[in-house]
């Protein structure tokens, strides 16, 4: 079986100007979603109490809620999650109370409303925690970012690297603008699939701009413009199959997965479906703006070599392959 | 072309067996088994206990599988849950105090294996229930805590060298001398100076008054930060020793915090009393008068004598203590074993502040030639630590403990001295409690997750690659197999992040498998003969496979380095994931294709799935 027969390159690049546009489009959405709504940030972050209770019969959310409030917690929200029998509480933090005198109380009310109540799962943050684990996250995604570029730039050159970068900040934003438009809880395991998407789509334009380099090798008469298509449009089947592949595997996670992992694998999902559009067809029309040419990737030790043993050009220009 | 050397086939069928020998422990599941450990750390494991707690099973007739001593302690493995706890209650009244028997599980996997090092991933918290605590260390108070005590220490100081001043006050961490007369701080300052050497001193005036200003230098401070939290992690192995739990976890976290991980423990409420206890330790005097025999016995039995009370020392004699106190814990600053510059012998040099000094010299004055019993009562319980001889008066504050047996002894004696209370108060700042039944739904998400998205992924992976498919499978069968053997070789955390990267890891290696068939279809595409697109194309995929790997490398090992906890567990398996898939998918697929066609004479196609032809 075989998914992609395709006869003449593919113009991508003659659509760039569409495909970043829709791109700018939906980058600028993002932006906005997340300037107007914000994130809706878990406990990692903010600080304060999730507990996870399970009743034996199908929960009383109203009780639960009184005894709750008992002990003076106005801005609790309690909610089913998953099943009927299920319910998540949320606390913030409360000035002079530490965390875990917090959880404790909660507790305590819970069981005094209903002694067949079982807690399944309790994490509470103190302020200060959870303003360093905010720091700490943004620390990582920098360090993500420029060990990226700086690997790119050794390994290619800037205006890959930068290219690169672009399209898959590009990615995280719109991630981010998913969650701040759906209000979706936006907390570590979030971030860790966040910054595990970026690295994973790098791999993406790593493996077109590999393609790209080697034309330039091989198709000597190429311009830029035709190069960039043929790379493209050779790795299609590898992209579309590898993107299915972990999609699938991302899929059971979301269906399997349970809440902890839900928005973890959500998170993984978007990144993943932008990350094919993204890493392609918006890194490389920015990489060819920014002005790639087969004398800047590949220099001019290279044509010595070539001329020296002449059987490099022994490839066929492409256009000989689709005839 | 396609054959890989002998030495290579059989390196990769070494790592196979490798991985196969250090995943299995994994699927002999665990059973309940108790294990026996030292009540408190400072006490050094006795190898006989083996031996003991045999025998106690003999005598009541337990039945065990398996028994044997680690660094830690005794673990036995046992049938069923009733055995466990019957086993637990019988060894701890066989063995009294001196242990902790706690109720724990171990793996069923063979002695072969364990011998081999072999043994199951360690699950963490959100996986096998239990509670984590991050608790942050007051170091303010600590810093406070030490300046507070110059205060007293400068009065005395100045007293005794008749120095006149007008008052000595703390200012948040520094202390201010006040003098009337500029030549008395002079004075001042060289006796300072000379006697605390790790303070910074300072002049300047206000009004008519010449001030004297002291602070703790920078690598000062330091050092009291160290000390509050190394005796702080001290005092709570202590205290989790009592809470009898299996493998508990007590860690320093950066430079003010300490992680505490109980497994398996429920009741938090509980745990949270032990930790945030105060122990408080008692200097008494040893009532000499009534210390004969006769009385002795009468007072064990719960007749003391007026006035006073009885206690066990460590070795367990019975002594008569006076009721009242003659100083408590709070007066030690410090405490460590040292060796005494004239005997030689082994002692424990204590450090009282000036109060306790001034206390302590009246009292050794009036008592030279008796006893002084050192006590330490926590939770009710009182126990005699030492009860050293009086030689002499003692002034000063600094008080030497001789008549320790060896270094061994001074130094769990210090330890003691120390480890009573905590040189600083905590605040528990995260709290994460996960549910038995929480931790093993977590387990079955995880590997449910795995498995499907696998099953599809190979199923998928057949139907268009063939053969060529059912070789990428089995190499990313083989990754798992690989990366499941490090992390239980590695002992790493598992999470359930931890799980979700390994599931990730999967389908992200697959990647490397269909870059591979790809341009080994293409390589056919473009006429190449079978043996020489096979070639090609795993030398040509080779470049963009590393290339790719790398950066998911760099944003795995960013999240290594930023990520606490549950993301660290993450980071890890993503890292590990993605080395073990380099090695699969290259090395290992490699060498199954090589097989399946590099020693046939003549190929005329391979099975790789159609391949539309230009």
């Amino acid at each position: 079986m075989e998914l992609f027969r395709i006869k003449k390159d593919i113009p991508f690049m003659s659509y760039g100007r569409l495909t970043t546009t829709i791109s700018l489009i939906t980058f600028i959405l993002a932006v906005i979603f997340l300037s107007t709504r914000g994130l809706n940030f878990g406990v990692d972050f903010t600080g304060g109490t999730v507990m996870e209770v399970n009743y034996p019969q199908a929960a009383n959310l109203e009780k639960v809620r009184k005894a709750v409030d008992s002990i003076g917690l106005k801005e609790a929200t309690v909610q089913n999650f998953g099943s009927s029998h299920d319910v998540l509480i949320r606390l913030p933090v409360k000035p002079g109370l530490s965390v875990s005198q917090l959880s404790e109380q909660v507790k305590t009310a819970l069981i005094a409303s209903d002694a067949t109540v079982e807690v399944r799962r309790v994490e509470s943050v103190g302020a200060q925690v959870g303003d360093e684990l905010y720091a700490n996250g943004s620390l990582a995604l920098f360090f993500v970012c420029i060990g990226i570029v700086l690997y790119l730039w050794l390994r290619f050159e800037w205006r890959f690297a930068v290219a690169a970068i672009i399209a898959n900040m590009h990615d995280v934003v719109i991630i981010l603008g998913f969650f701040a438009f759906f209000q979706w809880e936006f907390n570590l395991t979030v971030l860790a699939a966040i910054l595990a998407v970026l690295g994973y789509s790098v791999n993406e334009s790593v493996v077109v701009f590999d393609r790209v380099r080697e034309n330039f090798r091989k198709m000597r008469k190429a311009t830029v413009v035709h190069v960039i298509d043929n790379a493209i449009t050779r790795t299609m089947s590898r992209t579309v199959i590898t993107h299915m592949m972990t999609q699938t595997m991302v899929g059971s996670m979301l269906l399997f997965g349970g809440e902890v992992l839900h928005n973890f694998a959500l998170a993984l999902t978007i990144g993943i479906l932008f990350g094919i559009y993204s890493s392609v067809l918006v890194a490389c029309p920015i990489a060819m703006w920014l002005g790639v040419s087969r004398a800047n990737l590949i220099g001019d030790t290279e044509k010595k070599e070539s001329k020296k043993d002449g059987t490099v050009i022994a490839e066929p220009h492409p256009s000989e392959f689709t005839s | 072309m396609n054959r890989y050397p002998m030495w290579k086939n059989i390196f990769v069928a070494i790592m196979i067996l490798i991985g196969l020998i250090y995943t299995i422990p994994n699927f002999y599941g665990e059973s309940p088994a108790v294990q026996v450990t030292p009540a408190k750390s400072s006490t050094k494991l006795d190898p006989a206990l083996l031996g003991q707690v045999e025998a106690i099973f003999k005598k009541e007739n337990i039945q065990y599988d398996g028994i044997y001593l680690d660094a830690r302690g005794v673990k036995a493995r046992l049938a069923n849950t009733d055995t466990q706890i019957r086993a637990k209650d019988v060894l701890q009244a066989a063995l009294g105090n001196d242990y902790t028997v706690a109720l724990n599980l171990l793996s069923r996997s063979p002695n072969w294996l364990r011998s081999m090092g072999a043994k199951p991933m360690y699950l963490g918290l959100d996986l096998r229930g239990g509670v984590h605590f991050l608790l942050q260390v007051d170091m303010k108070a600590a810093l406070d805590k030490a300046a507070e005590r110059f205060v007293g220490d400068f009065r005395i100081a100045l007293r005794k060298e008749h120095i006149s001043y007008t008052g000595v006050t703390r200012e948040g961490q520094t202390v201010q001398i006040r003098f009337a007369d500029a030549t008395d701080l002079d004075k001042a300052r060289s006796v300072i100076s000379k006697e605390y050497p790790d303070l910074m001193l300072k002049e300047t005036t206000s009004g008519e008054d010449k001030l004297l200003l002291a602070s703790l230098s920078v690598v000062e401070q330091k050092r009291i930060q160290d000390f509050a939290l190394k005796q702080n992690i001290q005092t709570l192995h202590n205290r989790i020793n009592e809470l009898g739990v299996a493998e508990p976890i007590i860690q320093q976290q950066g430079t003010d915090r300490v992680v505490v991980q109980l497994p398996g423990v429920q009741d938090t409420a509980k745990a949270k009393e032990i930790l945030g206890r105060t122990a408080t330790l008692e200097i008494r005097l040893v009532d000499e008068e009534k210390s004969d025999l006769a009385t002795l016995e009468k007072a064990d039995k719960g007749q003391a004598p007026l006035g006073d009370e009885v206690y066990k020392t460590r070795d367990g004699r019975a002594i008569l203590v006076k009721k009242n106190v003659v100083l408590t814990g709070d007066y030690i600053t410090d405490a460590g074993p040292g060796v005494n510059s004239q005997s030689g012998q082994s002692v424990v040099n204590v450090t009282l502040d000036a109060r306790g000094a001034r206390v302590f010299q009246q009292v050794t004055r009036e008592n030279v030639g008796k006893r002084m019993a050192i006590l330490l009562i926590e939770k009710g319980n009182t126990e005699v630590i030492t009860a050293p001889v009086i030689n002499e008066e003692i002034g000063g504050g600094r008080v030497q403990i001789s008549g320790m047996a060896n270094t061994q002894e001074a130094t769990d004696i210090s330890l003691l001295l120390r480890a009573g209370a905590l040189a600083a108060p905590m605040e528990i700042v995260e709290e994460r409690t996960v549910g038995p039944s929480m931790g093993q739904d977590n387990i079955n998400r995880g590997i449910h997750s795995t498995l499907w998205g696998f099953a599809a992924i190979a199923v998928m992976m057949m139907i268009y690659y063939m053969a060529f498919g059912v070789v990428s499978v089995a190499a990313l069968a083989i990754n798992l197999l690989l990366l499941v053997a490090i992390l239980s070789m590695l002992q790493a955390t598992l999470t359930l992040p931890g799980l979700a990267a390994i599931a990730l890891a999967l389908g992200m290696a697959i990647d490397a498998n269909v870059l591979i068939n790809e341009r080994v279809r293409e390589e056919l595409r473009n006429g190449n003969t079978p043996q020489a697109s096979i070639h090609a194309g795993y030398d040509r995929a080779f470049d963009t496979i590393l290339d790719s790997n790398v950066t998911t490398l760099i944003a795995g090992l960013a999240l290594f380095m930023f990520g606490t906890g549950p993301i660290k567990g993450f980071a890890v398996v993503h890292v590990l994931g993605i080395l073990t898939s380099m090695f699969s998918a290259v090395l290992v697929s490699r060498a199954f294709v090589n097989l399946i066609y590099g020693y046939r004479r003549k190929i005329s196609k391979l099975s790789i799935g159609q391949i539309f032809k230009a």
